[in-house]
């Protein structure tokens, strides 16, 4: 393989980058400057990089500074978390990856795929929070990579289905039941994500009762959901959209009834064609729930900003923003792989 | 759209329509089952008057079957899903039964070898086979075809009206919106022929083709024999 590409490589080369005099002077050009960034980040990561030492050896070199992140690492990640129970949330996070894993395959989103994932939630808030043998951490401690996570997993479980019957009663004839959903969807789309947030967090506490204290990631956590479903809304309405009429004619010659005919015949066709946009809400939810920082919960991006606040290792906010930016990176590139997949599955079978 | 259709149809006959487009002959057979409204006149079906009355819509939609000019099969479900999602849902048939009695129609109309695949990899002649089966899963009493060989390629015309001309006579109720007048003449009871939403004219296929009655008839018959 590799003599029959080292054969081909010049043949490559002409037909793709110097097949005409113009085109071998831009490919000159980009190439150069692709070399330029390169050779660039190539020395600042690898030749001119710290690998042990202090703030201090860092200082001097004029590359990454790695003993910063083995510093930090365990506070970006973990955030507050107690010392001697990290293996809780990082057990939880492999439970989620295993969870998710496991619910890839399309053949398996049945009802029991729901039970699994009750189970697993059950068993993620027994770990984190504790209780039962395990000693309690209150989720003022919680922070970093399994709060991230947890937001957005659950922002994304929840807001899906809330979207889809957002959607549903905005093509619904029952003119009242269609105006709220309109109001609901224009009110949350036309305010900022933040806003949403502050007013979970400082307004809405201001209508309780005296005395009545409800637990802030839980409002954030459900400002998030509610604010991504009017989003996800208006994606599967395009998806219900695009749903020929021929198919609600088929299914109400057969005498579905209205429950059914949008349960098993235009739901299930809508979301798959709407899969990459979802893909691309799901990606945009996930970075947003960055935002929980202006409310003093510590996810992944606010336990960075804090390590980078530590007086002894000021200065290094390139190495902690590539670290961080590369974790978001992992968990988006890989959302949208799954979802070409996703799509290339269902259109392989059922076009 | 229609006007002064008066049209009794009994049980098992054969009735083709035809006519020029944008006559009203899918309007009509669309009525029956209420995927059109008529604002004026009555309409029974199998003793149930169809009104708004949504109770008596389900009565109507459970006994009469339809076949469109593009299938409408499910694409997201298997053949065998396709047959057996009414039959489930709507007559709450157990699963096991709903297999077989599907498996046995899709027997019936020479495609059971296909039962796990998916609409998208039949061809046309195939899907519109599948149709069949499906409306006739929920056992209806009366079947209407909408046009359904108009969207098919012509080598493949032939096996669906074959499947529809043995259905024709296992005795069930046909009324079919169709150019195929072979088929007219070989399985019609009655050949009804409607332009601008009337019915024109009404006759056994004998009589309506060798004898056709009306100017506007036999014009439309030179027009499509030729």
């Amino acid at each position: 393989m590799i003599q029959s590409f080292i054969n081909d490589f010049p043949k490559w080369l002409k037909k793709n980058l110097f097949n005409t005099p113009v085109n071998s002077v831009i490919s000159i050009f980009i190439l150069a400057l692709l070399w330029k960034a390169i050779e660039k980040i190539f020395l600042w990561l690898l030749v001119n990089s710290v690998w042990t030492g202090t703030a201090a050896t860092c200082r001097q070199a004029d590359g990454f500074c790695f003993p910063f992140l083995f510093e930090k690492v365990r506070f970006i990640i973990y955030g507050f978390y107690p010392d001697g129970q990290l293996w809780r949330p990082t057990l939880a996070m492999l439970l989620l990856f295993g969870t998710l894993f496991y619910s890839r395959i399309p053949e398996r989103w049945t009802k029991k795929l729901v039970y699994t994932w009750f189970g697993f939630f059950t068993l993620f808030f027994w770990l984190m929070r504790g209780g039962l043998g395990l000693p309690i951490v209150t989720n003022d401690k919680w922070g970093g990579l399994p709060l991230t996570l947890m937001l957005a997993t659950i922002g994304i479980i929840f807001s899906y289905p809330l979207g889809i019957v957002l959607a549903l009663l905005r093509r619904s004839n029952l003119k009242i039941l269609k105006t709220l959903s309109v109001l609901y969807i224009e009110l949350i789309r036309g305010v900022p994500l933040i806003s949403v947030l502050f007013m979970s967090s400082v307004m809405f506490p201001l209508f309780l009762p005296e005395g009545v204290n409800f637990d802030k990631l839980l409002r954030a956590q459900i400002a998030i959901i509610l604010f991504v479903s009017a989003y996800m809304a208006e994606v599967i309405r395009g998806g219900l959209a695009s749903i020929d009429k021929g198919q609600y004619e088929a299914a109400h010659t057969l005498g579905l009834s209205y429950f059914d005919t949008m349960r098993l015949i235009i739901v299930p066709q809508a979301i798959r064609i709407v899969i990459p946009p979802t893909v691309n809400t799901a990606i945009g939810m996930f970075k947003d729930t960055s935002l929980v920082l202006i409310i003093a919960l510590f996810d992944l991006l606010n336990t960075t900003k804090t390590a980078l606040r530590d007086p002894e290792w000021l200065g290094f906010s390139l190495e902690a923003y590539v670290f961080v930016g590369l974790i978001y990176f992992v968990f988006c590139y890989v959302m949208s792989k799954y979802s070409q997949g996703l799509e290339s599955e269902f259109g392989m079978k059922e076009r | 759209m229609l006007k002064d259709i008066n049209l009794t149809v009994k049980k098992g006959e054969k009735i083709v329509i035809c006519g020029p487009s944008g006559s009203g002959k899918s309007t009509m057979i669309r009525c029956i089952n209420r995927l059109e409204e008529f604002q004026k006149g009555s309409l029974v079906v199998e003793n149930i008057p169809l009104n708004s009355d949504v109770k008596n819509i389900e009565s109507i939609r459970k006994e009469v079957g339809m076949v469109f000019q593009h299938f409408n099969l499910f694409p997201h479900l298997t053949i065998l899903e396709n047959l057996t999602l009414a039959p489930i849902r709507v007559r709450k048939m157990p699963k096991k039964e709903a297999n077989d009695m599907a498996m046995k129609y899709l027997e019936m109309v020479k495609i059971a070898d296909q039962a796990h695949k998916y609409p998208g990899q039949l061809s046309g002649g195939q899907k519109q086979r599948v149709a069949i089966a499906r409306s006739l899963c929920m056992k209806p009493k009366v079947l209407l075809f909408d046009e359904p060989t108009s969207a098919l390629d012509p080598e493949m015309v032939k096996e669906v009206l074959d499947v529809m001309v043995d259905l024709a006579k296992e005795g069930i109720t046909m009324l079919c919106v169709t150019h195929e007048m072979g088929f007219a003449r070989e399985v019609a009871d009655r050949v009804i022929f409607m332009d601008a939403g009337q019915i024109l004219e009404e006759n056994t296929p004998h009589e309506f083709f060798d004898n056709p009655q009306h100017e506007r008839t036999k014009e439309f018959l030179s027009q499509i024999i030729n």
